[in-house]
């Protein structure tokens, strides 16, 4: 039976190879397509989390949502240690934040001073990496701060220059302090280049009066989509530890912390979700008219073949297969040239001309790798697939009604 | 002069008769013609809707964008896009200036105080953008994009409060009727504090901005800059964002003579200079609306090549009689074209009003708060409301009609060049 609906499909080869066509046409199209999103996808996250923000974040409850001095975790380092015991495979910093007013000689602006763990900052973050200019912060209370490039040129300072730091202390207290330029980052996301700057922990913790407390610890793993389960572990691990947690603990991981990059990627993927269907919609209606017009043309045929015993069940049976040859055909072509496609962008990469100011609102590079993965290449074309089979089905219940005599009658 | 008439009416082809032939020959085969006309119908509505959608997305996000700058066209001291510090800012608009942007090509203009600041409570601080703003001027313009929640807006030019977005409020913790101390410096870099009172809170449909500004008068940001009668920007408006080549050159034009005034030049420049993301994303949308549609249309050319082969394939005895009895073969492939030219019009038709139903249906525009932050990274609200723009229909029909006809070309062109006899003696 599979060599006689195979031998149907090559009695009208220029039809089907147009139908098949157009469904080789759509796979490339969704190869190209799904692998490039699912590629950006992979770097929006990667590049939003890896400078600054982390797949976990520990903080005091409500911290993440109105970061404020007051809501700290007390006894953070021992939080920090705890977790780099029990987890081994975690990456562990903590940190404190606060708003400050910064001045140099000829600007002040208002930002974010984060006092960071220096000895392990550089395994959660990729700041320290990042340095364009001078070197990266010292442990211990030194009178030294890094900062981001466009803060650097707003505040019009260099290396080695002073800036005077005004902010509020723990207590209430008035904080000054002031602080060398030691280094300059450039992470390429223009918030924490414009806004952030980063002293070691050590000089946090007395300029703000923080005794033991800090704000967030962040935790990393070697895999993003891993960070919920990690989570899990933490929750677990702080429960059991209650005289840690205080009660007033929580941990958030990447999806809670970054709404706006979960729903950036939700909003994308609802909009590609139509077009695509879109395209398999088109594709599907071709292959309805070219089964449809297969079965009305072979009326006489299936005719003579029910007269002679075979069940109209079988008939849709030969249908279902010469759908599924020529949908097979298409699926196989379309996601090898689809495949060659990407494999030869993944290596070269590509830039969409007049993207660029739209990729860096979304924290993506000029240049977008296609991802590819079994995932990424069949996701797509199995859709396709799938949506041809279900254009079979109309052309199958017509036969169900044939009529031996009155089918071998007709002209 | 009867033999005449006849070469004339020989040398015309019988258009008639030929689109009676080619529409009935639609019908023959009515279901396909059917399907083929579902998927053109999907295929236009979706081009259209798609289109349409994604108009609507970018022209909110000029909108937004554009109010927030704000203005079509802006004055500045020539350093202070690149360095927006308070160093760089422009004398008021002297009473010369003034007559020229109170002329007909200008709908509004203003000029604001805009520098980076910090603001604190009893308990917080944040950095913020300090506007300096007229009340008078500005007021409309400013409640047009967002909503006052709690207290009152600014009302006099000398007016000692301060308006603040409500998640600014809730960040600092401070509420209406508290003083909060406003921080950011003078020329000379001296820091320089005022204390002032919240006198009204704000929402705005982008969360992000209700951080990002806080509004006191224009005469107390300069009092507290010490910038007697020194602006940061002139924001000027035309008629419509889209075609600001009137007001742009007016304004041009009397920032010209304007400088001949002033000891220190300053420009003019319209809002695609000063912000390049928001421009190119209308060159970005015009690329990819085209993309789109020829992408559909791709998909739809192998459905439509197809059924027109299989038209021409069952029919090949009877193009062969016809070409036996003499019809010329041009006939022929007009008579294939024109059923492909009346099957690709039906679908048109079909598949705009369809288009044109939807939108409208949706002109309330759709709910997009789920995914709002979302959408917020670039600048666009949480109401989605698609825009039809008549290039974008103009162009998905003429690439429907002129692509779809030359599909057609090889099928309606081989049919006619059958040789009548071999045609005949095939078997169906």
């Amino acid at each position: 039976m599979l060599s006689l609906a195979w031998r149907n499909l090559w009695r009208h080869s220029r039809r089907t190879w147009l139908t098949v066509g157009a469904m080789i046409f759509s796979n490339i199209l969704l190869v190209f397509m799904i692998t490039l999103q699912i590629g950006n996808y992979g770097m929006m996250i990667e590049n939003s989390l890896k400078a600054y923000a982390g797949h976990i974040q520990i903080s005091a409850t409500g911290y993440s949502d109105e970061p404020k001095l007051r809501l700290t975790v007390d006894n953070i380092t021992e939080l920090a240690e705890l977790l780099r015991r029990e987890i081994p495979e975690l990456s562990v910093s903590m940190r404190g934040e606060t708003f400050v007013m910064a001045s140099s000689e000829e600007r002040s602006f208002g930002l974010q001073v984060a006092g960071v763990d220096v000895a392990h900052e550089a395994t959660v973050s990729s700041i320290p990496g990042l340095l364009a200019e001078g070197q990266y912060l010292r442990a211990g209370d030194h009178p030294e701060i890094v900062i981001g490039s466009v803060l650097a040129r707003n505040l019009k300072v260099g290396v080695g220059d002073e800036i005077t730091l005004l902010g509020s202390g723990y207590d209430g207290s008035f904080a000054a302090a002031v602080v060398n330029v030691r280094g300059i980052f450039n992470s390429g996301i223009a918030e924490l280049d414009r806004n952030l700057a980063q002293i070691s922990f050590a000089s946090f913790q007395a300029l703000f009066a923080m005794q033991e407390k800090g704000h967030v610890v962040i935790a990393n793993s070697s895999d993003v989509y891993q960070a919920a389960s990690y989570q899990q572990q933490i929750q677990q691990l702080l429960n059991q530890q209650s005289e840690l947690g205080s009660g007033a603990i929580e941990v958030l991981n990447w999806r809670e912390t970054n709404p706006s990059l979960v729903q950036a990627i939700q909003s994308d993927l609802v909009s590609s979700i139509f077009m695509y269907m879109v395209l398999i919609v088109l594709v599907s209606f071709s292959v309805l008219n070219t089964q449809l017009m297969s079965v009305l043309e072979r009326t006489r045929e299936f005719g003579i073949m029910t007269a002679i015993g075979l069940r109209p069940g079988q008939l849709g049976k030969l249908v279902v297969l010469e759908t599924t040859a020529m949908a097979g055909l298409g699926l196989v072509i379309g996601a090898f040239l689809g495949l060659c496609l990407t494999i030869y962008l993944n290596q070269v990469g590509f830039v969409i001309p007049g993207m660029e100011e739209m990729a860096a609102r979304y924290n993506l590079q000029e240049r977008l790798y296609p991802s590819i993965s079994v995932f990424s290449i069949l996701v797509g074309p199995s859709v396709v697939f799938l949506g041809c089979l279900l254009a079979a089905v109309y052309p199958v219940i017509r036969l169900q009604g044939l009529q031996p005599v009155a089918a071998m009658r007709a002209a | 002069m009867q033999n005449a008439d006849q070469i004339r009416t020989n040398a015309l082809p019988p258009l008639g008769t030929l689109m009676t032939l080619a529409w009935r020959n639609l019908w023959r085969n009515h279901r396909r013609t059917a399907i083929m006309l579902a998927a053109i119908s999907v295929g236009v509505w979706a081009m259209i809707f798609m289109s349409a959608l994604m108009r609507g997305m970018v022209d909110d996000m000029l909108k937004r964008g554009i109010d927030q700058l704000p203005g079509h066209v802006q004055i500045h001291n020539p350093q202070f896009l690149d360095d927006p510090s308070i160093v760089h800012s422009l004398p008021e608009p002297d009473s010369a200036m003034q007559d020229a942007l109170n002329q007909a090509a200008v709908s509004k203009w203003f000029s604001r105080v805009k520098v980076p600041a910090m603001i604190s409570s009893e308990r917080e601080s944040r950095g913020v953008m300090l506007l300096g703003i007229d009340p008078e001027a500005e007021r409309e313009t400013i409640l047009n994009g967002v909503e006052l929640t709690q207290g009152r807006f600014l009302e006099s030019a000398g007016d000692r409060g301060v308006v603040l977005g409500e998640k600014l409020v809730q960040r600092l913790e401070t509420r209406l009727g508290k003083r909060v101390v406003i921080t950011s410096q003078d020329p000379q870099n001296n820091l320089a504090e005022i204390g002032l009172r919240v006198i009204g809170i704000y929402q705005a449909e982008l969360r992000s901005q209700e951080e990002q500004f806080l509004f006191i008068s224009k005469q107390a940001a300069q009092k507290l800059l010490n910038i007697e009668d020194q602006v940061s920007e002139v924001a000027v408006f035309g008629d419509d964002y889209r075609d600001i080549a009137r007001v742009s050159q007016h304004v041009t034009a009397a920032t010209e003579s304007w400088n001949s005034r002033l000891p220190a030049k300053v420009e003019a420049n319209p809002w695609q200079t000063i912000n390049g993301f928001l421009s190119s994303s209308v060159t970005v949308m015009d690329g990819f609306v085209l993309i789109w549609i020829i992408v559909v249309f791709i998909a739809l050319s192998f459905g439509l090549a197809n059924t027109l082969v299989m038209a021409v394939f069952e029919r090949v005895r009877e193009i062969g009689l016809m070409l036996a009895l003499g019809m010329r073969p041009a006939l022929v492939t007009w008579q294939i074209l024109l059923e492909s030219v009346f099957l690709l019009l039906l679908g048109l038709l079909l598949g705009n009003i369809l288009a044109v139903l939807s939108i409208y249906a949706l002109a309330d525009g759709i709910d997009l708060s789920g995914v709002a932050q979302g959408f917020e990274m670039v600048g666009v609200g949480n109401t989605l409301v698609p825009q039809l723009w008549i290039k974008d229909l103009l162009t998905a029909n003429a690439v429907v009609i002129l692509l779809g006809l030359t599909t057609s070309m090889l099928p309606a062109w081989r049919a006619a060049n059958y040789d009548p006899v071999r045609a005949l003696s095939k078997a169906t």
